[in-house]
């Protein structure tokens, strides 16, 4: 089972270490593990996705707590939450090939961001999912180079009445995401 | 007021508490060395960092405060290894600290130095590398703080030489230890309100009672407990000390050396109250068999071991004590009557030892030492044991009626413990009768603080118990790999003319009629005295459980009686 926690530490050297530390010699498997800075100044956020069995998972919170340095941790695999991962895909690309590229990028609604004579970069973001369908889409033209940031997770606002409000707010949240990129 | 970061290192340690400390000097830690000098400290050399880290330990589990332990970079820093992983096995509260490189040469491969924070990162409960003088009150504050607290553990702080050496503004109070972590245990009602119902509705209930009781010095409400329950009582190695062995609650140890009627009980109990204990493989025997029909309700401090061995039906985080005393007033006087005399009917003979009267067959049998040295010191003395054979029968043979009597590493396992965890135990406590059971394989790992023994006029008894074999890993040579003795025959010096030459008395024991003259000789001498007991040499610890066998599955005693391990 995919578990997803939300684990707030101070940003501090070492830090990283002793989270990974922890879970490596504790036996659990990370499948991604992101870091990046929040809102607060001197704390960072860590997306840490554990393929573990669900009586491991209080385990696993308890033994994150026990480090000084963690601030909370979140499980939010049981709420509503969106996850983005990103990814950049240097891919083969001549005159012939380039016209049938864009399009795919096109309705992956990812975007170019750099063009070279023999091969393109695309950047897309979305769903783990959504990349590895554009990723096997592009294969046959050849990939030459990929990076992806691994998955980052938020919940979501918590004024969601019914089911179907929710799944509208997904499709409408897919809709909105895909028309909006980072920064080239 | 301006001080250097030694200056600051020892004011905090004064402000702690701190009476004595253990270590070894050396370059990176000489300014806090030279500071030391000018504050009412007690250190105690040792011969090796090693020591240092079992005598802080020692201390901190005769006593409950925390012990310190002091040593240099690189190899003074990675000697301490063994014991913080010792410590933290045990969730034994000390700080070590040591030395480090100056700050600038940090990642150069400087002369001796380690990266002793990333080493010790699996051992410790926190680490602290302090580059600043200005950090090393802040660090030291919680470092005390976090070895206490909670789950106690060990904490290590690296200081580098420029941080000792360089000055900051020393402000105690602005240093107090800052609110981190999880907030406080929640109310957990629902989980108070079912395990009343499980320990009201039981039959045939079991306590397991583990270290927690000690650490949290819950051992009046545990009595109240088990006394109004009717509950029978098993301990954990660690937790014997926590309730009287001669309380008639009280079963006995339990586990791979435990008595038989204790993990039959266990085994066919319908519950299981597990308080501070952590079911360690060493108790449970294998997980897939283990108390297949007990519910089992579990009370730790630290949320991390609930469920972590055996799934459990209630789990209750917190304070030993302080979940009693909240179960106490909800608890209705209980009668386990049947229950309790079916287990009287396990014992059975196998219960009846009475080793005083046996008959001396020409063998000197360890279990006669061990029960001999009970007798004679009335059951009264603070006694540290090694690792091995000798530690379990002293688990057996010794019956602790008193908390912290016995102290031995359990979790780890560490040879080597025994002596330098006694005289620590002593320095905590001088008036104690301090009694070292030691195996002639573990005596020799740390064998050279005989020499702090004496140069710090330190008064204990020592009694190895030599049978010249590595005695608990040949028992399973002997069990399990068909007598092949691959590298167990130890041969060891005369331990006698050793002590001599350090300049204690030794007395060599061969018979059963000079065990009780020599351990008095030594209880009356006002000096350290070390007794060599030639023990039989193939003698095996009963009963025992196999690995990977269910826990009431044992290897029994080939006789009710006598305690002997000749021709099985």
């Amino acid at each position: 089972m995919q578990t997803t926690f939300i684990v707030h530490v101070e940003d501090q050297p070492g830090v990283l270490t002793r989270v990974t530390s922890l879970i490596r010699r504790r036996g659990f498997n990370i499948e991604s593990l992101t870091v990046g800075h929040t809102e607060r100044a001197g704390v960072s956020r860590m997306t840490i996705v554990m393929d573990s069995d669900e009586r491991a998972v209080p385990r696993i919170e308890a033994n994150l707590y026990k480090l000084v340095n963690v601030i909370s941790v979140e499980n939010i695999t049981p709420k509503s939450v969106v996850f983005r991962d990103l990814a950049m895909i240097k891919v083969a690309a001549t005159e012939a090939t380039r016209g049938p590229i864009v399009q795919l990028v096109g309705v992956f609604r990812a975007r170019v961001v750099d063009v070279a004579p023999e091969s393109l970069i695309i950047e897309i973001t979305g769903s783990e999912d959504k990349i590895d369908g554009l990723v096997e889409m592009l294969r046959p033209y050849g990939v030459l180079e990929m990076a992806r940031t691994g998955r980052v997770a938020m919940a979501r606002g918590s004024n969601l009445p019914t089911l179907a409000s929710a799944e509208a707010e997904d499709a409408a949240a897919v809709e909105i995401d895909s028309g909006v990129s980072f920064s080239v | 007021m301006k001080k250097t970061g030694a200056q600051i290192l020892w004011e905090c340690l004064v402000k702690e508490g701190v009476t004595d400390i253990f270590g070894y000097p050396g370059g990176a830690i000489l300014p806090a060395y030279d500071a030391m000098l000018a504050y009412p400290i007690k250190h105690i050399l040792t011969r090796h960092e090693q020591g240092a880290t079992h005598m802080a330990d020692g201390y901190a589990r005769a006593t409950g405060k925390v012990g310190v332990a002091i040593a240099t970079s690189g190899p003074g820093a990675t000697n301490m290894v063994t014991g913080l992983a010792t410590a933290m096995m045990d969730s034994s509260p000390i700080v070590c600290i040591t030395g480090q490189v100056g700050s600038r040469l940090i990642g150069s491969d400087a002369f001796q130095e380690t990266d002793i924070t990333g080493v010790t990162l699996p051992v410790t409960k926190h680490n602290y590398l302090v580059t600043k003088a200005s950090d090393v009150a802040p660090a030291v504050r919680e470092a005390f703080y976090l070895a206490k607290n909670g789950r106690p553990g060990p904490v290590l702080i690296d200081i580098t030489k420029d941080a000792q050496q360089s000055q900051a503004e020393f402000d105690y109070d602005a240093a107090a230890p800052r609110p981190h972590g999880r907030p406080g245990p929640p109310p957990q009602e629902k989980n108070f309100r079912e395990a009343l119902a499980l320990i009201h509705a039981a039959e045939r209930p079991v306590i397991l009672a583990g270290h927690g009781i000690l650490l949290g010095n819950a051992m009046a409400e545990f009595k109240a407990f088990a006394e109004r329950t009717q509950i029978p009582v098993a301990m954990t190695l660690l937790g014997i000390g926590g309730f009287p062995a001669s309380h008639t609650l009280n079963l006995g140890m339990m586990g791979m050396h435990g008595e038989a009627w204790v993990n039959t009980a266990i085994q066919e109990a319908d519950l299981l109250i597990a308080l501070g204990m952590r079911f360690d493989d060493r108790v449970t025997g294998t997980i897939a068999s283990y108390a297949p029909n007990a519910k089992k309700i579990h009370v730790d401090i630290d949320p991390a071991e609930i469920n972590k061995n055996v799934a459990v039906d209630v789990g209750i985080i917190g304070d030993v004590r302080d979940v009693l005393a909240r179960l106490l007033p909800a608890i209705a006087p209980g009668d386990r009557g049947p229950w309790l005399r079916k287990i009287d009917e396990l014992k059975g003979s196998t219960a009846v030892r009475d080793i005083k009267n046996l008959d001396d067959d020409g063998h000197l049998y360890a279990a006669h030492v061990i029960n001999d040295l009970w007798r004679a010191t009335n059951g009264k003395a603070l006694v540290v044991t090694d690792v091995g054979q000798h530690q379990m029968w002293e688990a057996q043979y010794y019956h602790h009626d008193v908390p912290r009597s016995l102290i031995t590493s359990g979790g780890l396992g560490t040879m080597g413990f025994a002596l330098p965890a006694a005289i620590g135990a002593k320095i905590a406590r001088p008036n104690a009768e301090v009694w070292v059971v030691v195996g002639d394989g573990g005596f020799q790992m740390t064998m050279p603080e005989l020499a702090t023994i004496v140069q710090e006029g330190v008064d204990i008894n020592i009694a190895i118990i030599n049978n010249g074999y590595l005695g608990m890993v040949r028992q399973w040579q002997e069990f399990f790999y068909e007598r092949r003795y691959a590298a167990t025959p130890l041969l060891s010096p005369d331990f006698v003319k050793i002590a001599e030459a350090y300049g204690i008395r030794g007395i060599s024991v061969r018979k059963r009629d000079e065990v009780v003259p020599a351990v008095q000789a030594a209880r009356a001498a006002r000096e350290t005295v070390l007794i060599d007991f030639a023990v039989e040499q193939e003698d095996t610890v009963y009963p025992m459980v196999p690995a990977g066998a269910a826990l009431h599955q044992m290897i029994r005693r080939p006789s009710p009686i006598a305690e002997t391990g000749a021709d099985v």
